[in-house]
């Protein structure tokens, strides 16, 4: 469980550029159309997204192109499925406790 | 997210923005004994603590202005402890509480969730909701308000779009 890599997908431009960018790679000035912001703001997203490992650069030519890492994506799908495994685990022994009471009133 | 386990419902959703976690259960029982089961220590222990965590109950004054000190025990022994505080109640129909982690003497740490749980019985089958509110953004639940389960299920049509572009 790494903390930073929620933190980077707790921000909403940034969840839209994974959402881009998992589609295909590209450059931050075609991420910035996308978005009513400038490339610098595109950009210091995407340096966080980079530092958390959720996305990796290409060089091609001049160009920067920025892509997805799947398996890191699939870690926080992992962690969220985990909570909500927690909650599944603790209701099912709390349906075999209410089992035992309704067995217990007859 | 919905699953069905024995058919009964089970929604659990995060809001962001709201900073809450939505949780729905329905449960094949009358009102009165999962009412008992959400607010009775020897039954809460038997199965608020997902295994092979265990919970004790220290205390528990299931009254307004009450409290309950409890654990969450790991396998290896080491205690996670609680406090709940109960801020209304009414019976068999809703209660809210403040949950805050805790030191083994019961010094609170300065932050910890509302939440609210509400009971309702149709034929039978008992439906729960609970919703849990986090003010702060420390530990795991602080985790949670990064993102939605929405995003979480887009992000499983995303790996599907991904693996037919890879080919």
């Amino acid at each position: 469980m790494r903390r930073d890599v929620f933190q980077a997908i707790a921000d909403p431009t940034r969840r839209a550029i994974i959402a881009l960018i998992a589609l295909q790679a590209m450059t931050p000035n075609a991420l910035a159309e996308n978005f009513h912001t400038s490339r610098q703001a595109v950009s210091k997203h995407l340096r966080i997204l980079t530092e958390c490992e959720l996305v990796k650069q290409e060089y091609q030519g001049r160009e920067i192109y920025y892509s997805l890492e799947v398996e890191k994506m699939k870690e926080i799908d992992k962690w969220l499925e985990q909570f909500r495994k927690i909650w599944e685990t603790r209701f099912n022994q709390l349906d075999k406790v209410l089992a035992n009471l309704k067995k217990q009133k007859k | 997210m919905k699953t069905e386990t024995n058919d009964l419902l089970f929604e659990f959703t995060v809001d962001k923005p709201a900073k809450t976690v939505y949780i729905k259960r329905e449960f094949d029982a009358p009102l009165s004994l999962v009412w008992d089961a959400f607010t009775k220590a020897e039954l809460l222990d038997q199965w608020v603590a997902p295994a092979p965590f265990t919970s004790k109950t220290k205390y528990m004054n299931f009254e307004v202005g009450g409290k309950r000190f409890y654990a969450m025990v790991g396998p290896d022994g080491t205690a996670r402890w609680a406090i709940q505080q109960y801020k209304s109640i009414t019976p068999k129909t809703n209660f809210k509480m403040w949950n805050v982690f805790a030191d083994k003497d019961e010094n609170p740490e300065q932050h910890g969730s509302d939440w609210d749980y509400t009971f309702s019985e149709e034929k039978g089958v008992t439906t729960v909701r609970i919703t849990i509110y986090n003010e702060s953004f420390e530990r795991m639940e602080s985790l949670l308000e990064g993102f939605k389960l929405g995003f979480a299920s887009s992000l499983k049509n995303l790996e599907r779009l991904l693996a037919s572009a890879v080919k």
